[in-house]
């Protein structure tokens, strides 16, 4: 078949910023990169890792939140790492996993966003951005295999449908839309515990909020990798909202309250386990 | 075997430049004005969805008169060379200077190595901090470069148009200010008794850089697209 100019100019025609690497420079992907004579499934490279996030839904958006810790082994690589980021006005994403790999690709998908909207004249909806995410996850499978691996967690607020959504991915770029609530990392499966007997549907923004710390405080509680409240260095989750009017960072005075009131709750208990 | 006639390149690049002044002057005017909240771009547009007027980066905006599929290619370059920029090194190593700069190259070698000449005039437009850091660039057709301050005018009737803004600018203009100063510039000129109706909203594209962007509206990103709404609002 004959290639005309105006197959060419539309196959051209590409509003992800990822293609637009891919085809330029794709020595710019984060899973593009070589890591020549490192890593082998047997003996992992010790590089930091982010562990939990847990996230939910609230009556009127979704909420995310994750802890402040990244840890190398048994060692503590940073307490002040955040691990939950705005992805566009819209949506915020939640990484667990390799962290150096991790933050690239968020900076890769805030940029993919916002490239598409800016080329485009208009957002790209919810699902679209969910798709894009996977499909960078499963770029980076190569890695994952290698023991490099990032799980993260997408929510949003769907602005057509009025409501807020939650996904979550495996490291194959597999997509689950999750109702209620979710949480990735290794300290996932306390948050869970945590998650299911505290959840409930209709919450309010600011109950959800309560619900999320103390989920991350089971999450810290037992898992050696997830930090808790620092009320030393006054350092408190990162968590925020998507509702109708945006994504928010919950500011620090509200994170302080809600922290100090889980933790006066469980010396006023003073168990045990 | 037909014999090539001798154009000399003089001549070559007169009717290139003759060429490309004549597909431009065809076009509406469109108005980018440094004032004190910001840069205000304002260009008359009947359609809602094909933009004269566009976003590039967090303190940059683009505008040009032409032919839309020309500046429209330039335009996604500019959005691809400054996220691909900000994105290798950081949000605020890409400047307005960078983009123009490339933009001119392109022109340049557009108009003198290929069949024909883009029919286009841009403007970069970059908000800073203070008026006096805001930066206006205009590019025409040849790549040529120039650096503006206050204002720039493009477009068919640019001499006239532009001979009313300038009576007319201050640098302590508002945004509201600034956008109907360059409404009265491009209003058509009063013919005989007529008084000429003002431009109606649906009729104009507006957007704006806003200088204090993360303190007011808490994003890095100042540009904002006005709806017919939001128009009516601020000249009301």
């Amino acid at each position: 078949m004959q290639e005309s100019t105006a197959n060419q100019v539309a196959a051209n025609a590409t509003s992800s910023f990822t293609e637009h690497l891919l085809r330029d420079r794709p020595e710019l992907l984060p899973f593009n990169r070589s890591l020549q004579g490192g890593a082998s499934a047997a003996a992992p490279v010790q590089v930091p890792h982010a562990t939990t996030i847990v996230a939910m839904s609230y009556g009127g958006g979704v909420l995310m939140a994750g802890d402040r810790r990244a840890t190398m082994g048994n060692v503590i690589a940073s307490r002040h790492i955040e691990k939950v980021f705005p992805a566009d006005h819209f949506s915020v994403l939640g990484i667990a996993g390799t962290a150096g790999i991790a933050i690239d690709l968020t900076r890769l998908f805030q940029v993919e966003l916002e490239h598409y909207e800016k080329i485009e004249g208009t957002q790209l909806s919810l699902e679209g951005k969910a798709n894009r995410l996977g499909a960078m996850i499963r770029g980076n499978l190569p890695l994952a295999l290698q023991g490099l691996a990032v799980v993260p967690l997408f929510a949003g607020f769907d602005t057509t449908a009025g409501v807020g959504r939650l996904f979550s991915y495996d490291v194959t770029g597999g997509r689950y839309e999750e109702h209620e609530h979710h949480t990735v990392g290794s300290g996932s499966v306390f948050a869970r515990g945590a998650l299911k007997k505290l959840w409930r549907p209709n919450l309010t923004a600011a109950e959800a909020l309560s619900v999320a710390v103390e989920s991350l405080y089971d999450a810290a509680d037992d898992d050696s990798a997830t930090g808790g409240p620092d009320t030393v260095r006054q350092l408190w989750p990162v968590v925020y909202t998507v509702d109708r009017t945006g994504a928010r960072r919950v500011p620090e005075p509200e994170l302080a309250a809600a922290s100090r009131s889980v933790i006066e709750a469980r010396t006023i208990a003073g168990r045990e386990a | 075997m037909t014999q090539q006639f001798y154009v000399s390149p003089e001549q070559l690049m007169k009717d290139r430049a003759d060429f490309a002044r004549k597909g431009i002057a065809r076009g509406r005017s469109v108005v980018v004005i440094s004032c004190a909240d910001g840069i205000a771009l304002v260009a008359e547009n009947p359609s809602p969805s094909l933009h004269k007027i566009g976003e590039i980066y967090d303190k940059i905006a683009f505008a040009a008169v032409g032919k839309y599929n020309e500046f429209e290619s330039l335009r996604q370059a500019g959005v691809r060379y400054a996220d691909v920029r900000g994105y290798s090194y950081d949000r605020e190593d890409v400047t307005a200077r960078g983009l123009a700069s490339v933009y001119a190259q392109s022109l340049g070698a557009v108009f003198t190595a290929e069949q024909k000449p883009f029919e286009v005039e841009l403007a970069v437009a970059e908000v800073g901090p203070s008026q006096a850091e805001d930066h206006l660039y205009r590019l025409t057709f040849d790549g040529s470069i120039a650096d503006e301050h206050s204002f720039v005018v493009m477009g068919g009737q640019a001499e006239k148009v532009s001979s009313a803004i300038g009576a007319g600018w201050e640098a302590t203009l508002g945004f509201a200010d600034a956008v109907r100063l360059a409404l009265k510039g491009l209003t058509p000129a009063q013919e005989g008794d007529q008084p000429v109706a003002p431009l109606p909203p649906s009729a104009l594209e507006v957007a704006m850089l806003d200088r204090l962007s993360e303190s007011a509206r808490g994003t890095r990103r100042a540009f904002r697209r006005l709806n017919d709404a939001d128009i009516s609002a601020l000249l009301a």
